[in-house]
């Protein structure tokens, strides 16, 4: 088995476990909730075992490197990021229920890649360093935790629409879901997640950026964008502890933040030009 | 932090003005929306390609507003100093009247606000106050933190706290921000980005600064040993390296290999792999093919070295290498060119005399640099432009097509031709049906390689602020001041209740967490 079929795997199991969400919490059947659960752990088991695989198989034929270097294997490290982190979630508040509207991410992010030629090809020489891992990494885990709370955002929006219209099947929908103030709390558990990694991820590669150009920012468009998107959620921190901001806000911001992160991610990548064509 | 406003009598209506919170919060969204600008517009651009793509007009307004360096531009340099301003002043202000409300002289327990607390741990046990009294505090002092007891109604109240300090953590990020900010200052200031072209064997002591023509001296001497480009068999480039030595006052000190992420550093200098090219040749083997006799010959030539050809063809000087070559309005490519002296009389004493009076014009086309390499970035579309280094080198490579005059006749009988020998076409030289035809049998190439110099004396303060950014993140989002009360209270003889609540500043949920966690652990407890 090669990590390309072992990744297609991963994309239906995750398509797999979106649609029992999806369908656990369109027809309000909570004991599928176990197979739901059940498909996010095998796709992210197989989406593991196949980066690892990727990972060997570049080694074997020579010239091994972390497979986070292209736009392939950076969304299919996405995928995996943002159901991880979902799960440590999902485990940590106990509610299957919010995973049809996160698990869906990481079904789109191995769809995006599918897309791509996923040829393993040698890293060319800017990326060869130490620094690519710690790089990517942060910011992957960063982005997975913003991209949960942009669906949680979501959910907060519609059911605050569902309250508002009171009756009907919306509503009791959404009865099912944890209370607002629950999900307002993981909406700012993962603003505050994101928004450390991100950090961490930005840093990591201005440090990497001062090893390989010699200079730790230059204005790139992919580091300008990056900047915006941390000012965008620095504000939406100092909304919400200083000026006590909540609710409906804050869940606009998880979203027009996520929005960023995906200009950032993916936007930059092809409509403007800069250093970082590789991802 | 709270939401209070000062309370230590600045009545300043400026020092009001920079402790808004309303103000940090405008200046983060224009900053992340005018940096939107400079990601639309190319930066640093010529101005040729601006008015081509915007017309006169747009133009003249963006150069006015100095969007084409939007980033130095005062009115965003002015947003960066507003933050840094209210940064300052709202850590001061809040400080103030902060430090002695996080760090009072005595800490000091109210047993009301536990008592208000919604969520809370109770339990029955089979044990009397004083032992439980000991048994808690002894556990709690080392599981959880300092422990103060106090009398309360029918027993004891032992409060606890841990992670006071971490209130600090906020003011670690904002100290840290100041930092990259006064480390960016310090490397504008006092710092430059230069480059240089060294061609292998060359030494060089000074670069030229990015965006203009001004030298830098380095204060050392550094040469070129070597320059080797290798390739994956997919034709992909694998690395990029330069054998660089170090010398100063005449004396090497250091040889070092420079590859992409592995700069060269040197007394405050930091040399960067960022392109390469080919500058000339090296270990040049001509063949010469007879059209009398049919023969062949090979020579090993050097840039400048003469020889006497075979069957008394005359001599032939090597000149040296060149980028390009117009014939006919096409540019055939690298190639050598040479001097091709030969007499109707094969009268060598004459030839001998010719070339010692004309001036050898040997190794003067050596050094036209071209076909810059970038190597720091995308292999694919080398955005080199990002260096600042490509116009540099763009300049010079038109120039490196040259065109040679036709045969000279020196006297009635001597003949002098200026010949240049394709790389490409070794069948070129047949068409000057001369007595001999010249081709290149074997040449090695000899590179430059081009180094991005950096002198930045405040990253060290940058980095300064990148930790405290992370731990003072940490710090602020993952720790927070934690506050528990355990209250015993008799219920007959030898019995109690336990009632355990706690506060946290932050992390509601992780503190009820762990007080159901810990309360477990007090009713089991071993006795």
């Amino acid at each position: 088995m090669s990590s390309s079929h072992l990744l297609g795997i991963t994309t239906f199991a995750y398509l797999l476990a979106s649609i029992l969400y999806i369908g656990m919490f369109i027809f309000r059947a909570k004991r599928i909730g176990f197979a739901a659960t059940a498909a996010t752990v095998i796709a992210v088991a197989a989406n593991t075992a196949g980066i690892g695989l990727r990972w060997a198989e570049s080694h074997w034929m020579g010239f091994g490197y972390a497979p986070l270097s292209n736009m392939y294997e950076s969304l299919v490290f996405f995928a995996l990021s943002i159901s991880s982190v979902f799960l440590w979630f999902e485990y940590r508040y106990g509610n299957r229920f919010l995973g049809a509207f996160v698990v869906p991410f990481s079904a789109v992010a191995m769809g995006l890649a599918g897309l791509k030629n996923p040829a393993i090809t040698p890293l060319i020489p800017a990326l060869k360093s130490n620094w690519l891992i710690a790089h990517v990494v942060t910011c992957f885990i960063g982005y997975a935790a913003f991209a949960i709370s942009c669906g949680l955002g979501s959910v907060y929006l519609l059911m605050l629409k569902s309250n508002s219209s009171s009756a009907g099947r919306l509503s009791r929908l959404m009865s099912q879901l944890p209370s607002l103030d629950t999900i307002d709390d993981i909406i700012q558990k993962t603003l505050v997640f994101g928004f450390f990694w991100f950090t961490a991820g930005i840093i990591t590669g201005a440090v990497w950026a001062n090893s390989a150009w010699g200079t730790y920012w230059s204005w790139d468009p992919k580091e300008t964008w990056s900047l915006i998107t941390w000012f965008l959620y620095a504000a939406a921190l100092h909304f919400r502890y200083i000026m006590g901001w909540g609710g409906k806000r804050i869940a606009w911001f998880s979203i027009i933040g996520f929005a960023s992160v995906m200009f950032t991610y993916y936007g930059v990548n092809y409509l403007l030009s800069g250093l970082h064509s590789y991802g | 932090m709270a939401k209070d406003k000062s309370k230590t009598g600045h009545g300043n209506p400026v020092w009001k003005f920079f402790t808004s919170v309303k103000l940090t919060v405008v200046v983060l969204l224009l900053l992340a929306s005018t940096s939107v600008i400079g990601t639309l517009i190319p930066q640093n651009s010529s101005e040729a390609f601006y008015i081509q793509k915007y017309g006169e007009v747009f133009f003249n307004l963006f150069k006015t507003l100095d969007i084409f360096d939007m980033y130095s531009a005062w009115w965003f340099l002015l947003l960066i100093i507003l933050l840094a301003v209210n940064i300052v002043v709202c850590s001061i202000d809040k400080l103030n009247t902060t430090w002695k409300i996080i760090f009072p002289e005595k800490i000091v327990f109210n047993h009301e606000r536990f008592i208000r607390l919604k969520h809370r741990e109770k339990f029955d046990i089979k044990d009397n106050v004083s032992s439980l009294q000991s048994l808690y505090v002894d556990f709690i002092n080392k599981k959880f933190g300092q422990t103060v007891t106090e009398k309360g109604e029918n027993g004891v109240v032992i409060f606890a706290e841990t992670g006071r300090w971490t209130r600090l953590g906020v003011y670690v990020v904002h100290l840290s921000i100041l930092f990259m900010l006064a480390g960016a200052l310090m490397g504008a200031l006092w710092g430059y980005k230069a480059f240089v072209a060294i061609p292998e064997g060359v030494t060089v002591d000074s670069a030229t600064l990015r965006g203009s023509d001004t030298k830098v001296a380095f204060g050392f001497e550094m040469r070129c040993n070597s320059f080797n480009v290798s390739f994956y068999d997919t034709g992909q480039p694998e690395e990029f390296k330069s054998n660089i030595s170090i010398i100063e006052d005449g004396v090497e000190t250091l040889t070092k290999d420079v590859i992409v992420n592995a700069p060269l550093r040197y007394k405050g200098l930091s040399f960067y792999q960022s392109s390469y090219g080919t500058d000339s040749a090296k270990n040049v083997v001509l063949r010469l093919t007879s059209n009398e006799s049919g023969m062949g010959y090979s020579f090993k030539m050097d840039f400048g070295q003469t020889i006497d050809l075979p069957e008394s063809g005359g001599k032939f000087t090597l000149n040296g290498f060149v980028h390009g070559y117009n014939f006919r309005g096409h540019n055939l490519g690298e190639g050598f060119v040479g001097t091709l002296v030969y007499s109707d009389t094969s009268d060598h004493n004459e030839i001998n005399k010719k070339l010692e009076n004309s001036a050898t014009k040997a190794d003067t086309n050596a050094s036209t640099a071209q076909e810059t390499t970038s190597v720091g970035q995308s292999s694919a579309d080398g955005q080199s432009s990002a260096d600042g280094q490509s116009s540099a080198d763009g300049e010079k490579v038109d120039s490196g097509t040259e065109e040679f005059t036709a045969e000279k006749k020196i006297t009635p009988h001597f003949h002098e031709v200026e010949i240049y020998i394709p790389v490409k076409f070794p069948t070129f030289d047949k068409m000057r049906r001369g007595h001999f035809a010249f081709e290149i049998e074997d040449y090695e190439k000899k590179y430059y390689t081009g180094l991005q110099v950096t002198r930045d004396p405040g990253v060290w303060c940058v980095y300064i602020g990148f930790i405290f950014m992370i731990i003072g993140c940490w710090i602020t989002f993952f720790m927070s001041h934690q506050q528990l009360c355990v209250e015993i209270k008799t219920n007959g003889k030898d019995a109690c209740k336990i009632d355990i609540s706690g506060t946290s500043n932050r992390n509601s949920q992780g503190m009820k967490l762990r007080i159901m966690k810990l309360a477990a652990k007090l009713q089991n407890m071993q006795r």
